[in-house]
């Protein structure tokens, strides 16, 4: 009988199906740097060795997916924006390119082919598709409509657009719509197998799930069906348990769930709709030793694994650099003995 | 002392709402019968931090968290608080963005400190050596740090190191992402105190640690 691959174990989950066992991803984006000896900046840089370390990471940690994806601040190039590098950690994006809110009527349509660090996100996923064929999924990640404007105007001055100018904020999904499903779309033609769009605006931690109903959740209405290949939408560590019947009616087919997530009750919100993506806290994974890795690969399957519908992930969608890679193992191990179906009961105490 | 529960509670529906006229009739009508020193003691604190807490909870989003302390900030700008009471008893009290660029935690910060009558430096974004320069020249005694990203918060381990390195007197307290999701974090990295949203940030300088810095 033929193995399952990681992407037939994927899609079982997705269809709320059991397959062998509960998938694992990591996000690992900066490791690769680090395994390759670049600099951070240097590494994102060179399309051909991020997809090198791609495969050498996956070869060595066993986990599910690839990662197609550098950094979120690349999609502020397109704009005109700039990007702050740093040794140590994620990319920012620099001095927001909207100072006014009414510079939002001059704003010109964002075109990914403008941007460099897109055009080789490109690259690096036909690479990684050549490499991986249909056996592994290639996650890509596009920033939503609704949250990019953090990035393009900074995050209070957006929140006060919301409030306070809603004409502005309506001219401004417009062009971030067409932008974001022209990306979209190019990362799926180019070999993506799923686009992560990444919504943290959305959640109730940022903003009240009513207001959500009216802004972020129809940018999501209109903008999901026009991505021509399948999503998962994540909310970057927000919590997501009062939105999660809308986020399920925008088309989506999983959702990135925090660890401050009740994650028992949105297993029995999601079921048969939603495909739970989390939820390992990324932050303190820094510190776990093995013993931790497998206590919290436990809780989260233990709690969501019955039935399909789970992929076991940190919870932000990328696992800092500092994290080890002794906990990597141990999660990955965790997973593989844990999350082997059909399920081992819980002890009648748990 | 006037009980103000009922204002208050009126007050933090106003800012929920964000009913600026709401929360300044029910601002002004405090005032007829106390201090703004009261006022701010009584019904916009506690407001703020019932919100915090909220927040913390999951019953509050960030953005009414931020509407919140815009409000009350906007509130006693028109009203000119005047500067005496808190202003002219607490010492040199600064805030900073440490090394990272995501300033919407220290601009709530900002807001509930000037709301409860603290006159406090904006240090803006700063990274490792202006910090420290700033807080030896301002003769800095409580510095309230904020942060998003992980690699900025592990850098504060650098900067207590250098603080104490250079004798620098400066009691610290750390609010961000990364120490709400790394609840020891802020231990790690030698701060004095951690501050889960901004309201809490201003209870430790109105009391406990705080307090020892600035009475």
């Amino acid at each position: 009988m033929t193995p399952i691959t990681p992407l037939g174990r994927t899609l079982a989950a997705l269809s709320h199906e059991e397959a062998d066992r509960v998938p694992v991803f990591l996000g690992l984006t900066m490791h690769g740097a680090v395994l390759s000896g670049e600099s951070i900046e240097r590494y994102y840089a060179d399309p051909k060795l991020v997809a090198d370390c791609q495969l050498r990471m996956r070869d060595r940690y066993g986990h599910d997916n690839l990662m197609g994806f550098l950094h979120a601040a690349a999609e502020v190039e397109v704009w005109g924006g700039q990007v702050r590098y740093f040794e140590d950690g994620p990319p920012n994006a620099g001095q927001p390119i909207i100072q006014d809110p009414l510079e939002i009527l001059n704003l010109e349509p964002g075109r990914y082919q403008d941007s460099r660090s897109l055009c080789d996100t490109l690259e690096l996923l036909q690479l990684l598709k050549a490499a991986a064929g249909d056996e592994v999924p290639i996650l890509a990640a596009v920033v939503s409509p609704f949250s990019l404007p953090v990035m393009q105007m900074g995050f209070g001055p957006y929140l006060d657009l919301l409030a306070d100018s809603p004409p502005l904020f309506r001219r401004l999904m417009e062009k971030n719509e067409e932008y974001c499903v022209s990306w979209a779309n190019a990362q799926l033609a180019a070999g993506a197998t799923a686009i992560v769009y990444f919504d943290p605006v959305s959640s109730p931690t940022v903003i009240p799930p009513a207001q959500y109903r009216e802004t972020g959740f129809r940018v999501a209405l209109r903008t999901l069906p026009r991505i021509a290949g399948p999503t998962v939408t994540h909310f970057a560590s927000g919590r997501t348990l009062a939105i999660a019947d809308e986020v399920a009616r925008t088309g989506t087919a999983g959702i990135g769930v925090s660890v401050d997530d009740d994650l028992g009750a949105l297993k029995e919100r999601c079921a048969g709709k939603l495909c739970l993506v989390g939820n390992l806290n990324g932050v303190a994974m820094r510190t776990w030793n093995s013993g931790q890795a497998e206590e919290e690969v436990a809780r989260v399957i233990n709690a969501a694994g019955e039935g399909g519908g789970l992929i076991l992930s940190d919870n932000h969608g990328e696992i800092p650099v500092q994290v080890p890679e002794e906990v990597l193992h141990a999660v990955v191990s965790a997973a593989k003995e844990l999350g082997r179906y059909p399920l081992a009961p819980l002890p009648a105490d748990a | 002392m006037q009980d103000f529960t009922v204002q208050r509670r009126d007050f933090q529906a106003a800012l929920l709402a964000v009913d600026r006229v709401g929360a300044e009739e029910v601002y002004r009508a405090c005032r007829k019968s106390a201090s703004p020193l009261q006022v701010a003691d009584l019904v916009l604190v506690p407001a703020l931090e019932e919100i915090g807490l909220a927040w913390e909870r999951g019953d509050a989003a960030l953005s009414e968290v931020y509407m919140a302390s815009r409000i009350c900030e906007e509130l006693i700008d028109a009203v000119r608080w005047p500067t005496q009471d808190r202003d002219l008893d607490h010492p040199p009290v600064a805030l900073v963005v440490f090394e990272d660029y995501h300033l919407l935690g220290k601009k709530i910060l900002h807001a509930v400190l000037r709301s409860a009558g603290f006159q406090v430096l904006d240090y803006g974004r700063a990274d490792l050596d202006e910090v420290v320069g700033r807080v030896r020249e301002d003769e800095v005694q409580v510095l309230l740090l904020s942060t998003l990203m992980l690699r900025s918060a592990l850098r504060v381990q650098d900067l207590t190191r250098t603080l104490r390195e250079r004798k620098v007197q400066v009691r610290i307290q750390v609010g961000g992402a990364p120490f709400r999701f790394d609840p020891s974090l802020w231990r790690q990295v030698g701060a004095d105190a951690v501050g889960r949203n901004g309201p809490d940030a201003l209870r430790w300088l109105l009391e406990g640690s705080g307090r020892l810095a600035c009475r």
